[in-house]
């Protein structure tokens, strides 16, 4: 090693014991705090019974699960809100921003005020808007908004029906068996139209499939569908509920609302920048093809653009299931109302839960961005 | 000769300097919280963010309730002034990290003593100052005169992160009624949400529901069920570790409690100084050393009857007057039928 590679290796050197003394400061600070204020540090607490009920769970839980079983169910309420949050801010977000750029000008003009509304109000601010204002608004149960009898909307939550199976399995099988099917069907039509340049209608072929395949088990008498009813019920002589069927808490609703339409401002203006980055000539070119400004859109324009779009829009997807944290102001059972915030009070555990709720961010955002990461490499146009 | 003298000497020097050494350290009182305290000035308090006639502050941020007066009887009894108390409002939910951390000093937000707290979350209970119970609110219009009223499917508005949630699940699951918990961090939006129809009840202790019935829109659309379904015990709270800081507090509590059962009220406490009880004598100061054995001045006791009153002067003031639960019931003195039953002073 010559004097010149030790020169340059210096700072580096100093850096990393700067950084390991800074390390080495707060672990050692926290562990005498900790000492000289009696603070116990370990996992063990977790598998100690909750002794606390969650109101929306979608695994089974009560009260005499241990804590991590309330870590599972406020993990899933978390992710259930986040999945069902992307996909509808990218829908709508899809489509104001198309819509942005539209020649109408009308329909630009109001996805632009949808823009401006929606992103530059706080997010905490809309949420308390569709739960305090909204959401509170709806009728008592007695007088709930009624849609055919089948869906009620009320100021406790939305019921609607039940899907009560006969033989779930059998159904499901099928879909999937569909699904791979289609899958089959769109590769040989692809390896076709490359090869012999003919055209198969991948699409509604496996459509049909679909139909076929999922119908087969009501017609062949296997699969049963049957609906359960919410329906009302006397609570006491002036009070009433609905029981039966699915409640949709309002808790969960107005959380989608406000994390869906705020961050599909975002992704709105993603997709615009997307489809505005894509060279003119494209456009140009696909119609004096005999393309229609439709089928330009959606076979030349677009997947130029997601290549633009999606680093961003991974961003957003981030941003949406860090802000789902926000449930714990509106009383929807998400991972931080219930495990850094109530289990964290009843055991007074600080320091653990909340490195365990922070690495479980820390990880479902890693996760989102791998898989979108993947899917940008998937679709990058390879130099031939 | 000299040389020995020398040694002698040395010898002597250092025995001195040792023995005023420490006569020096047991001299004060070693207790980080009191000599803090008494450095900055001021009593850091923990309390709620606005439970009437416990901890509630008024437009102007001065800050009222029996639960305040605990707090202002520690700064009197320390610093001699009643006033010197910071007040931080604290949610259910970082109460007992604000307390473990060392944010505040003393916890007095109508906390429930129990098992777990004591033992697993490093704070101590040291005393009660109101004992209560755990009852449930309804809209007089439902025509529910009792939890037997109670159905399957009932929804439930409470705080996260209390007793309540836990005495309710233990309530429901006894009586094997289904019921859903909408559980919120803060107070006011448990209110607003039962005030608004969001959940068919109310639950949480029934001194708190008499409290915050005053906020409702129509308080007296609303009843509270007669059943009491768990023991709540309300206390303040300190870290463990300071057993001179947790003594201070006890005692300041105590010293309320007692001067009440002696008669000794904010007034009267001067006049006393020359009364023919001696236990009387000992509150008030003219008679024993109490003070010194807590690390205080002799006049703790006097400061905090007559800045804050005795007991029965702050429920009074606090509770009874301003409606909310102008019956003492249990929070009265031993010798009139209630639980109060403290210590002697002495």
């Amino acid at each position: 090693m010559n004097f010149n590679t030790l020169r340059k290796s210096i700072p580096q050197i100093i850096t990393i014991i700067l950084f390991v003394s800074v390390i080495a400061y707060f672990w050692s600070n926290t562990y005498s705090n900790m000492e000289y204020y009696g603070m116990e540090f370990g996992y063990d607490f977790l598998k100690k019974a909750a002794s606390f009920d969650i109101q929306f769970s979608l695994i089974e839980y009560d009260g005499s699960s241990p804590y991590y079983r309330a870590y599972f169910v406020g993990l899933l309420n978390t992710i259930l809100v986040s999945v069902l949050g992307i996909f509808f801010a990218t829908l709508i977000g899809l489509i104001i921003g198309i819509s942005r750029l539209s020649k109408n000008y009308l329909v630009s003009k109001l996805a632009e005020v949808y823009i401006e509304l929606f992103r530059n109000i706080p997010l905490l601010l809309q949420l308390f808007f569709w739960y305090f204002a909204v959401l509170r608004a709806l009728p008592l149960p007695e007088n709930a908004i009624n849609f055919g009898d089948a869906i009620y909307v009320t100021i406790k939550g939305i019921y609607v029906p039940k899907f009560l199976w006969s033989n779930f399995n059998y159904f499901i099988s099928s879909f999937i068996a569909a699904i791979i099917a289609g899958f089959i069907v769109f590769s040989y039509a692809k390896k076709q139209r490359e090869n012999f340049g003919k055209h198969i209608p991948a699409f509604f072929i496996s459509l049909g499939i679909l139909v076929v395949f999922a119908s087969s088990g009501f017609i062949f008498g296997l699969v049963d569908l049957e609906f359960e009813y919410p329906e009302i019920y006397n609570l006491s002589e002036t009070v009433f509920n609905f029981r039966g069927g699915v409640t949709i808490i309002p808790e969960l609703l107005s959380l989608l609302f406000a994390l869906s339409l705020y961050t599909s401002t975002f992704i709105a203006e993603n997709v615009r920048a997307g489809i505005l980055g894509v060279g003119k000539g494209q456009k140009e070119a696909a119609s004096s093809l005999g393309f229609t400004p439709g089928l330009t859109l959606r076979l030349v324009v677009l997947p130029q653009a997601l290549r633009i779009i999606i680093p961003p829009t991974t961003n957003q997807y981030l941003n949406l299931t860090k802000n789902s944290s926000l449930a714990a102001a509106i009383a929807y059972p998400d991972l931080v109302l219930v495990f850094a915030g109530t289990a964290l009070n009843q055991t007074g555990r600080a320091i653990e839960i909340i490195t365990i709720t922070m690495a479980t961010y820390l990880t479902l955002s890693i996760l989102i961005s791998i898989f979108m990461n993947w899917y940008n490499r998937r679709i990058a146009i390879k130099e031939k | 000769m000299i040389k020995s003298l020398k040694k002698f000497s040395i010898f002597l020097a250092s025995v001195a300097l040792l023995v005023g050494l420490q006569s020096e350290a047991f001299a004060a009182k070693k207790s980080r919280t009191l000599s803090k305290t008494i450095k900055q000035d001021y009593v850091k308090c923990g309390v709620s963010q606005g439970l009437p006639g416990f901890s509630n502050a008024d437009a102007a941020g001065n800050w009222t309730g029996v639960d305040v007066d605990v707090c202002r009887a520690v700064a009197a009894a320390v610093l001699g002034d009643s006033g010197k108390v910071k007040f931080s409002p604290l949610t259910a939910k970082e109460r007992f990290t604000a307390l473990s951390s060392g944010e505040v000093d003393i916890l007095s937000r109508n906390t429930t003593w129990t098992l777990s707290r004591d033992a697993d979350l490093n704070l101590t209970f040291v005393g009660v100052n109101f004992y209560d119970g755990q009852g449930f609110m309804v809209r007089k219009s439902s025509g529910i005169t009792s939890t037997n009223g109670f159905k399957n499917g009932i929804s439930v508005c409470t705080n996260t992160g209390t007793t309540t949630e836990l005495n309710m699940r233990d309530f429901f699951n006894s009586k094997k009624i289904s019921y859903e918990p909408v559980a919120f961090e803060k107070a006011d939006e448990v209110v607003q949400a039962y005030d608004a129809g969001r959940c068919d009840t109310y639950t949480t202790d029934k001194s708190g529901l008499a409290a915050q019935r005053t906020k409702m829109k129509n308080p007296d659309e609303h009843i509270v069920l007669p059943e009491t379904i768990s023991k709540e015990p309300l206390g303040p709270a300190v870290r463990h570790g300071d057993q001179v800081w947790e003594d201070i507090v006890r005692w300041s509590l105590f010293a309320m409690i007692e001067a009440e059962e002696y008669g000794i009220t904010s007034a009267n406490a001067d006049s006393l100084k020359t009364s023919e009880n001696p236990q009387i004598k000992r509150l008030v100061g003219s008679e024993g050393e109490l003070g010194t054995l807590l690390g205080l001045g002799n006049d703790w006791s006097l400061n905090i009857i007559k800045q804050v009153g005795n007991y029965g002067e702050s429920y009074k003031r606090n509770i009874a007057d301003t409606g909310i639960l102008p019956d003492r019931g249990p929070n009265n003195l031993w010798t009139k039928g209630g639980l109060l039953y403290v210590a002697p002073a002495r």
